[in-house]
């Protein structure tokens, strides 16, 4: 069974028809001249991704104000043949959010009213152009917030975070994306729209259609309004960066903190020496919260409970065991809320700081906790045996250590195709060795889809081709992202 | 040379404040509480001059409620010798007052006896910047307020203090003992390191009952009413000087 193809085209490579002067001339019917960038120099964001690696040539952002204008923009670009790339806050890290070559870029951006919010299911129903900190922001006075928290939430909008299922430092605490969306409203690739938009936590109606669109990566439809579950803010955050002499004392404070603290832990996140050396270095106005040696690891706890003396106390009393059993030498606890917010931003620009200056490779993997940062070692050995210098390549790891989830980052000076050839396919068959993911919350986007076979078996791939075409016979949305290119044999 | 410093328990900085719905003072309930940002860099000045062996004792002295005593353990972690806590139940924004808790104070500075108050400019939630002078003027000492810059003489019997202004930096020269109260620009608050607050718990905090302390409590003022400022009214986008300066003339403004 063949995995969706484009069409056949006469002009042969990519399959599909490039938006003319007429298509652009019908967008502009439907969202107005105010719902279109084709400006050479306003296209270049849109069309490049944020780490500045893949870069494609759309000639034409669409940006609709509501669903009605959505659907009619994807009729249009069904009938024609059109491929149509979904875009939200373009802060993906795989690829996935821009175009790789002329494709309609089809911005949620303005997508952005918040349609209602149910105080007391805490239900949050909104447009999927709304960003995640300007949502976080409408729900404070309300006594809720958003079930997920990252890097990019200045940035990021809801419909990407959930057709990336984005995870963030919270899904400790909050679980995944899936659990908290409870309705969506898509338009599918013909521009029928799918209202799938309930706000009732419970729902066993038949197949539950919308866990196909999450993480789906805008591959078979545009999430164009979101209802989603908000937990209670919590009134008492407690915030503190502990240091490890080293990785097993790291798992013993970890088993530790889960006992202790259960209940109120709400992030436990790792950071190597050299993680935060890059952050310091490279990030003026960052507070160094302690030395670090090499060797040692700075763990960020985070606790969120609604009584402080409670919390507090429970906090006082991990530390001093892992104090006195010597699992933790040294750390700083926040003292006020400016403080806390100080110690995240360390955490926080990790990987800011691993993007400026020179290159990056990152790579987003799930792997056993125990062996959480083995694989650092195991990339660092590697480059040792094809003697590829730390000036050259520079591994480091950080992440989130209570999914198992760890960020590699490899910082060198330039784009280092050589390094490339190090790391790839290596880490991959590193991490699928050891029974992780090769993409934990990044998804697949462009980097992975040649990889996607590591992790799911040809059964697999071939139902995700089956899925796909049936949701997108003619395969405009998204192509060239997720699903592998080649054919599988029955 | 020993240094008192005063701290206080207020709402954390961070924290928006919301006004009671009977209007008769901000919520407190369930509201984060730290210690004041001015009353961070009077204690980081402290133990910065022990660090520099200017200072041989650090005391940290704080009048509120029972909780007042982490804000007394966050002193000690930062690097104090020792504290006081001065327990009442009058809110600190409201019914306890500037006048009254100089009063207490001076009581404190009578029986530690230190040759430096080191105190924030204001605490921000009374914003009244009257603690400070008023006990120096009960214990008639020299006093520097919006301190930005603390220098002690090589006698240790002096201290120059530059101070933050409105119209610029003024520089004071004045005998110990003295009041001294902290501008945000004076230091960078340290954090409160692990090892710090392990050492802290250890430290001793004396209590005493601020009823029993023989000083005249009662407020001056009473609070009628606390409300919420008005919302800024929305702006006007103009597209030209001529019309900048028409709307001006309109509003009365020029």
């Amino acid at each position: 069974m063949a995995v969706a193809r484009n069409l056949p085209r006469e002009d042969g490579a990519f399959g599909f028809t490039s938006a003319t002067a007429e298509d652009i001339d019908v967008f502009r019917s439907i969202v107005g001249e105010e719902g279109l960038v084709t400006d050479a120099e306003d296209l270049v964001p849109y069309n490049t991704d944020w780490m500045k690696k893949w870069s494609g040539s759309s000639r034409v952002v669409v940006l609709p104000k509501t669903t009605v204008q959505v659907s009619r923009v994807l009729a249009h670009c069904h009938a024609r043949a059109i491929a149509v790339v979904p875009q939200g806050g373009n802060t993906g890290l795989v690829g996935g959010s821009i175009p790789t070559r002329d494709e309609v870029i089809l911005s949620t951006s303005r997508l952005n009213e918040i349609v209602a919010f149910d105080a007391a299911g805490g239900v949050l129903t909104c447009g999927a152009g709304c960003v995640l900190e300007a949502l976080d922001a409408y729900l404070t006075p309300r006594g809720h917030c958003v079930p997920l928290d990252l890097g990019a939430k200045g940035t990021c909008q809801i419909g990407g975070n959930v057709s990336t299922n984005a995870g963030g430092v919270r899904v400790m605490r909050y679980g995944a994306l899936r659990a908290s969306v409870l309705g969506l409203e898509v338009v599918l690739a013909d521009g029928t729209v799918l209202d799938l938009l309930r706000t009732n936590r419970k729902d066993n109606t038949g197949y539950d259609l919308k866990q196909l669109f999450i993480g789906a990566e805008g591959t078979l439809g545009v999430v164009t309004k979101v209802a989603i579950a908000t937990p209670p803010r919590p009134t008492a955050v407690s915030v503190a960066i502990l240091k490890c002499p080293n990785f097993d004392v790291v798992l013993q404070l970890f088993a530790l903190a889960k006992t202790a603290l259960g209940e109120i832990l709400s992030a436990v996140e790792l950071m190597d020496s050299l993680a935060v050396e890059t952050a310091m270095a490279r990030c003026p106005g960052l507070k160094r919260p302690m030395e670090l040696e090499d060797g040692a690891f700075a763990v960020l706890l985070e606790t969120s409970g609604s009584c402080e003396e409670h919390d507090k106390a429970k906090m006082g009393a991990l530390l001093d065991r892992a104090f006195a059993a010597e699992i933790v030498d040294d750390g700083v606890i926040a003292q006020d809320m400016s403080q806390a917010a100080d110690l995240w931003a360390i955490r926080e620009h990790v990987p800011v700081a691993a993007a400026t200056g020179g290159y990056q490779y990152k790579y987003d993997v799930s792997v056993p906790i125990p062996r959480f940062y083995e694989l650092v070692r195991a990339v660092r050995r590697r480059f040792q045996e094809l003697s590829l210098a730390e000036d050259r390549a520079a591994a480091f790891g950080y992440g989130h250590l209570g999914d198992g989830n760890l960020h590699l980052n490899v910082v060198c000076a330039r784009k280092d195709d050589e390094v490339l050839r190090a790391l790839e396919p290596f880490v991959f068959d590193w991490v699928v060795a050891a029974g992780g993911s090769i993409s934990a919350e990044h998804g697949v986007g462009q980097h992975k889809r040649a990889f996607l076979g590591l992790q799911k078996g040809p059964e697999a791939l071939a139902l995700m081709a089956a899925i796909k075409r049936a949701f997108d016979p003619r395969g405009i949305l998204n192509p060239g992202k997720v699903l592998p290119d080649d054919p599988v044999s029955q | 040379m020993r240094v008192l410093v005063a701290v206080k328990r207020v709402v954390d900085y961070a924290v928006k404040v919301r006004v009671r719905p009977d209007k008769t003072a901000v919520e407190l309930q369930n509201v984060k509480m730290s210690m004041n940002p001015f009353c961070e860099n009077a204690m980081e000045e402290a133990v910065r001059l022990k660090e520099a062996k200017l200072a041989t004792e650090i005391v940290a002295v704080s009048v509120g409620p029972k909780q007042a005593q982490e804000t007394l353990r966050t002193a000690l972690a930062m690097g104090a010798d020792r504290g006081v806590h001065i327990v009442t139940d009058m809110r600190a924004d409201q019914e306890l007052q500037p006048l009254a808790v100089a009063k207490l104070l001076r009581t404190v500075v009578d029986e530690v006896k230190p040759d430096l108050v080191l105190m924030g400019k204001q605490a921000i939630d009374g914003d009244n910047c009257q603690t400070g002078p008023m006990l120096a003027g009960l214990l008639g000492w020299p006093q520097a307020t919006f301190a930005a810059k603390l220098e002690v003489a090589d006698s240790k019997k002096e201290v120059t203090v530059e101070r933050e202004t409105d119209t610029g930096t003024q520089k004071l020269q004045m005998g110990l003992p003295a009041v001294v109260t902290a501008d945000l620009r004076l230091n960078a608050p340290r954090y409160a390191t692990l090892p710090n607050i392990m050492k802290a718990k250890k430290k001793p905090i004396a209590t005493r009952d601020a009823a029993a302390a023989g000083v005249d409590l009662a407020p001056r003022n009473k609070v009628t009413n606390v409300t919420d400022p008005p919302p800024r009214a929305a702006g006007a986008v103009v597209e030209s000087v001529d019309d900048l300066v028409a709307k001006l003339k309109a509003d009365g403004l020029v």
